[in-house]
């Protein structure tokens, strides 16, 4: 039942961990996330995409400054070509006129006229430079068809047509040629008006009263295009508002030029810089739905995208001219712009790129990491899980092999073949073997299942490494190695703590130097840790070990593995010097156990305190062991608010060594009666004076640490001639004795007493012969043993002392007990008197009853026990119900009256499980003790209660 | 003077063999040291306490066994005083058995059962012979002066 319980609160528990555990897994860990964590691959193409448009944007930004400078470029270019070709235009024009005038001043307006062919001729050969755009000029004079005979009587010559240069057909109205300038004397009696377009022009010309122009033809006598200029000359001067009418009857004649204006423009431009640049058009635009080409070739050329055109104004309101321009080549891209925009877009591209693969990746490490995570809170839920199953499982394992193990021991009774019993006992020792690893790994378990609760109770740490040692005395003994342990003065006497598991961990670690170590010592300090540290760290210089002539200074002069427990420091350690330690409530002890062993090899050194690791398998093959000692040992020491490590050096020795803390115990507990966890010395030696002999330092100072604590004053001297001869006793060590055993004999003032850790039959013999037969001591040396045989070798009463020792241990379960009423009820008769006794013993008034309703009875309020013990399995009335029905008279009766009724009920059962505790309390007894009775556990639940309720009546 | 000497060892090794073959268990120790000059015949009061109920109790249970329809509850608590008796005074083998008998009880097999109670019945004349051999040695001791050697 109780382990049903205990199981199924075990899967309790479990299921608790496990969901808690499922809680944290749920929540996934939120992340403040700066960046998109899924479609990273669209973003990227977005951000490509929206930075190409900028790269764009950017590109036209820079490149249109580039292309209105370009244009502007070609507008100041064509503007200045336009500006020049009309100035030159007009400057010619303007000469033109002067020559118009020049005749209608010198042929009309003078009479008779001044001015002949000749003169005309020279005149304008002379003045050419001023027209240098004119092939040349000439003058026509209107002649009437009725004046026409006249005029060409006049001339000597007949009016010709310029078509075909026969005599003019009967007209109205010539315009032959009179004056002309040598280049065009061709001209001479050629009709003007007989040349279509001369006609129209001097129509408009004397209309007008202004120089006009042709449109562009091929010019006579070169292959030119050119245009004629053609300007009226008036016999008489005319109002500036002069009719049309007016002006045609004042028409006198009229002056023409042909311009070249090819030669014009080409002139022009090759004066200009960037000529070669640009393509110069000019047209006459008069009729704008067909243009004419006065310069330029007529098929398209240069750079179709950009013109320019600038408007040419030669003075003709008539005629309209305009000057096209373009550029020869197209204009180059701009590099500048490109390569800025191409640049930047590939950096934002490499940045895209870069946010990109870092947001990919830091999901990606996010990713993991919440998977790691999610496996680590896994993995720490299956430790706690292993550990608790650990824990069911040893219990349940334990139950059985305790069957298994009684049916073992039955079998072995019965009669048995010799081969049959070997292999019933080879199974008996296995079945121990397994119980002890199973309460191993129940404690392990326990440990990390976070169970294991220390207790803080006072204790004699001395005792216990005492008591420590006589468990391994045999094996050592056996062995022949020297084990010995030294309590620095230092440490207080009785400390605060939980001597078991102190207990477990000093076992452990002296076990396992005992298995490992076949010869050399095993040595256990205990001193102060502030003070073992600081005398360290005074102390960093010494040599080696303190080795010297060939000895280590060391307890068997054997190397040890850790250097520091070198001789000089420990010396230092064990003077009686004060050593100023804080006065904390905590007393902090650093514990060492210094083997000569086998060591651990240097690879194994990580996995000492790894449960289930040895250093290989040949080692527990050869040794023994599961390797958990250890792995509890940290557990344990770490509970204890220590720490433990260990120097190892293989084939020299390994030194473990741990800290723990535990509370200094208050001064007036130190005074309390002495109880079965303090050591009970003897205290007759005190005063007494001893002499060791022995040569070695670190075995002397144990030996006199013994000594010490039985009130023996001691002296210490290296060689047996040296001994003083007025102390009571000298101890000699065995290896002294046989190295000069014959130079001594029995001192007559002092006893001799022979030390030994092992001793061979010669020997013996040797000894006896030499009277050391009875005062003999074997190690390993314990203060109490010490003391034992101190008495027998000093005759002093052994009897009355071992009864001494005897009633000590049970002084303090007398002074709880002493007087007391108390009943027992036990339907078992033999266990009636068998409690009864024990509580006799301890001067307790007992009572009993055989079941729990003759209890009820005896119990009735108001009673004068002070206790009861409760067996709880008896027939009827069980121990839970009797404790009911006593706890329920007696609320009963404390409801009416001040007085307060509870009487402590322990129970008494076989089977110590937990869980019956638990029930035990709920039906409300106050502890339990197990059956049968034994001193220290009757003590232990004595004690909890009687403690801390002092009766008064005592 | 020897004679004593001759007994009291003979009485030391009687004693230990009872603890190496599993007479005894340390309960038995415990007993001895709760015998002192007040309480000078404490043990064998308690062992004559135990006969007397063992005999009883095996005899009650023998009729229980026998009966046509067995009550193993009946049973059952007659084991438990039998093995509480033997534990308190350390008769190991005994109390051993007994753990046995209650399994088989539980399971109510009475073959496990007679047998069981032929062992019980088998240790528990054993371990009176041996126990009553040691009073015997013990008396003899007294008788001739010496005193009860104190067993560790």
């Amino acid at each position: 039942m109780g382990l049903k319980m205990q199981a199924n609160g075990h899967g309790h528990h479990h299921l608790v961990a496990v969901s808690l555990n499922e809680q944290q897994l749920g929540t996934k860990r939120k992340y403040r996330t700066y960046f998109p964590r899924t479609n990273q691959g669209k973003y990227l193409a977005l951000w490509i995409i929206a930075f190409g448009f900028a790269a764009v944007y950017v590109y036209r930004c820079i490149d249109e400054g580039h292309q209105e400078r370009i244009e502007e470029g070609l507008v100041s270019m064509c503007d200045q070509r336009a500006r020049m070709l009309q100035d030159q235009f007009s400057v010619s024009v303007n000469h033109v006129h002067a020559l118009a005038v020049l005749v209608s001043t010198f042929h009309y307006y003078k009479n008779p006229s001044v001015i002949d062919q000749e003169t005309f001729a020279e005149y304008t050969a002379r003045t050419a430079f001023e027209r240098p755009l004119l092939s040349g000029v000439a003058y026509a004079q209107r002649v009437m068809n009725s004046e026409r005979e006249e005029f060409e009587s006049q001339h000597g010559g007949t009016i010709r047509t310029m078509a075909n240069k026969e005599p003019s057909p009967h007209r109205d109205e010539y315009a032959p040629v009179i004056f002309a300038q040598e280049t065009v004397s061709y001209l001479n009696l050629l009709d003007m008006m007989s040349g279509e377009e001369d006609r129209e022009n001097i129509l408009r010309a004397r209309s007008t009263g202004k120089a006009v122009l042709t449109s562009p033809f091929k010019l006579l006598g070169s292959h030119h295009l050119g245009v004629v200029l053609t300007i009226p000359v008036y016999k008489s001067k005319l109002p500036p508002n002069a009719s049309v009418r007016d002006r045609i009857e004042a028409t006198a004649g009229y002056l023409g030029g042909a311009f070249d204006v090819e030669s014009l423009v080409e002139n022009l431009l090759g004066q200009l810089a960037g000529n070669q640049e640009i393509v110069v058009k000019v047209y006459d635009v008069t009729n704008t739905s067909d243009p004419l080409i006065m310069y330029g070739r007529q098929t398209e050329e240069g750079d179709q995208s950009r013109t320019r055109v600038s408007k040419l104004d030669f003075g003709d309101p008539f005629r309209k001219h305009q000057m096209t321009c373009r550029y020869l080549h197209k204009a180059p891209i701009s590099w500048a712009a490109t390569t800025t925009a191409a640049l930047g877009y590939v950096i934002v591209l490499l940045v895209g790129y870069m946010f990109y693969t870092g947001a990919i990746h830091i999901v990606q490490v996010e990713d993991d990491f919440d998977t790691m995570q999610q496996l680590k809170v896994r993995a720490e839920a299956a430790d706690v899980a292993k550990s608790q199953f650990l824990a069911t499982v040893s219990h349940e394992i334990r139950t059985p092999m305790n069957g298994i193990l009684g049916m073992l021991a039955l079998l072995l009774d019965t009669d048995l073949s010799s081969t049959q019993r070997d292999y019933a006992q080879t199974a008996q020792a296995c079945g121990r073997a397994l119980i002890t690893l199973i309460n191993e790994v129940l404690d392990r378990a326990k440990i990390e299942a976070g169970k294991l609760e220390l207790e803080a109770v006072p204790f004699d740490l001395r005792s216990i490494l005492d008591d420590v040692l006589s468990l391994f005395s045999e094996k050592s003994r056996h062995k022949g190695i020297e084990l010995a342990v030294l309590v620095s003065d230092k440490v207080p006497q009785i400390v605060m703590g939980d001597p078991g598991r102190f207990r477990q961990v000093i076992t452990n670690l002296v076990g396992n130097s005992v298995k490992f170590t076949e010869q050399g010592h095993i040595f256990v300090q205990v001193h102060l840790a502030e003070h073992s540290k600081a005398v360290h760290e005074s102390k960093s210089d010494t040599c080696m070990n303190g080795r010297s002539d060939g000895q280590f200074k060391t307890l068997s002069g054997r190397e040890a593995a850790d250097d520091r427990n070198t001789w000089d420091k420990f010396k230092h350690l064990m003077s009686d010097q004060e050593f100023p330690f804080p006065t904390s409530q905590n007393v902090t002890l650093m514990v060492s156990v210094e083997d000569t062993g086998i060591g651990i090899p240097l690879h194994a050194q990580d996995l000492v305190f790894m449960p289930f690791m040895q250093a290989d398998s040949s080692t527990s093959r050869h040794y023994g062991g599961t390797g958990i000692g250890l792995s509890i040992s940290k557990c344990l020491v770490e509970l204890m608010g220590g720490q433990i490590n260990f120097i190892s050096r293989p084939q020299i020795g390994s030194t473990f060594s741990f800290t723990c803390v535990f509370k200094r115990c208050e001064k007036n507990t130190i005074t309390d009666p002495k109880r079965p966890n303090y050591d009970d010395l003897p205290t007759s030696f005190k005063g007494l004076k001893a002499t060791i002999v022995d040569n070695k330092p670190v075995r002397a100072a144990v030996t006199r640490y013994h000594l010490k604590r039985l009130g023996v004053l001691v002296d210490v001297v290296t060689g047996i001639g040296i001994a003083v001869s007025d102390s009571d006793m000298i101890l000699v060590e065995k290896d002294v004795w046989l190295s000069n055993g014959n130079l001594i004999n029995v001192t007559k003032s002092g006893k001799m007493i022979l030390l030994a850790t092992n001793i061979t039959g010669t020997e013996f013999d040797k000894a006896k012969s030499a009277g050391f037969s009875d005062t003999l001591i074997m190690k390993p040396l314990r203060a109490s043993m010490v003391g034992a045989c101190l008495q027998q070798v000093l005759g002093m009463g052994k009897k009355a002392e071992q009864g001494k020792v005897m009633a000590n241990g049970s002084v303090y379960l007398r002074g709880l007990l002493c007087g007391k009423k108390i009943l027992v009820v036990d339907d078992n008769r033999v266990n009636r008197r068998v409690a009864a006794g024990a509580l006799k013993k301890f001067g307790a008034d007992v009572e009993c009853a055989d079941s729990g309703k003759s209890a009820l009875d005896l119990l009735k309020l108001p009673h004068a026990f002070d206790a009861c013990f409760m067996d709880i399995q008896m027939p009827e009335m069980d121990g839970f119900e009797a404790t009911r029905r006593i706890r329920l008279m007696e609320s009963e009766a404390n409801d009416g009256s001040k007085s307060e009724w509870h009487l402590p009920i322990l129970a008494m059962t076989a089977d110590v499980i937990h869980a019956t505790f638990e029930e035990c309390q709920k039906s409300g007894m106050d502890g339990y003790v197990s059956k049968p009775f034994q001193e220290e556990n009757l003590y232990q639940a004595v004690a909890k209660f009687f403690e801390s309720k002092p009766t008064t009546d005592s | 003077m020897a004679a004593v000497v001759q007994l009291q060892r003979q009485f030391i090794e009687y004693t230990t063999s009872l603890y190496n073959e599993g007479y005894l268990d340390d309960q038995f120790t415990q007993l001895q040291k709760l015998q002192d000059e007040s309480n000078p015949d404490f043990v064998v009061e308690v062992v004559s306490l135990f006969f007397e109920d063992s005999e009883k109790l095996l005899n009650n249970l023998a009729t229980a066994l026998q009966q046509k329809t067995v009550d193993y509850k009946q049973v059952d608590s007659h084991v438990h005083q039998f093995k509480g008796s033997s534990s308190s005074i350390g008769a190991q083998r005994v109390t051993n058995v007994c753990v046995h008998f209650r399994n088989f009880c539980e399971e109510k097999n009475l073959e496990g059962c007679l047998r069981c109670l032929q062992q019980a019945k088998h240790e528990y004349i054993l371990v009176r012979n041996k126990l009553e051999a040691l009073f015997r040695l013990e008396q003899q001791i007294l008788q001739a002066g010496g005193s009860i050697p104190i067993m560790e």
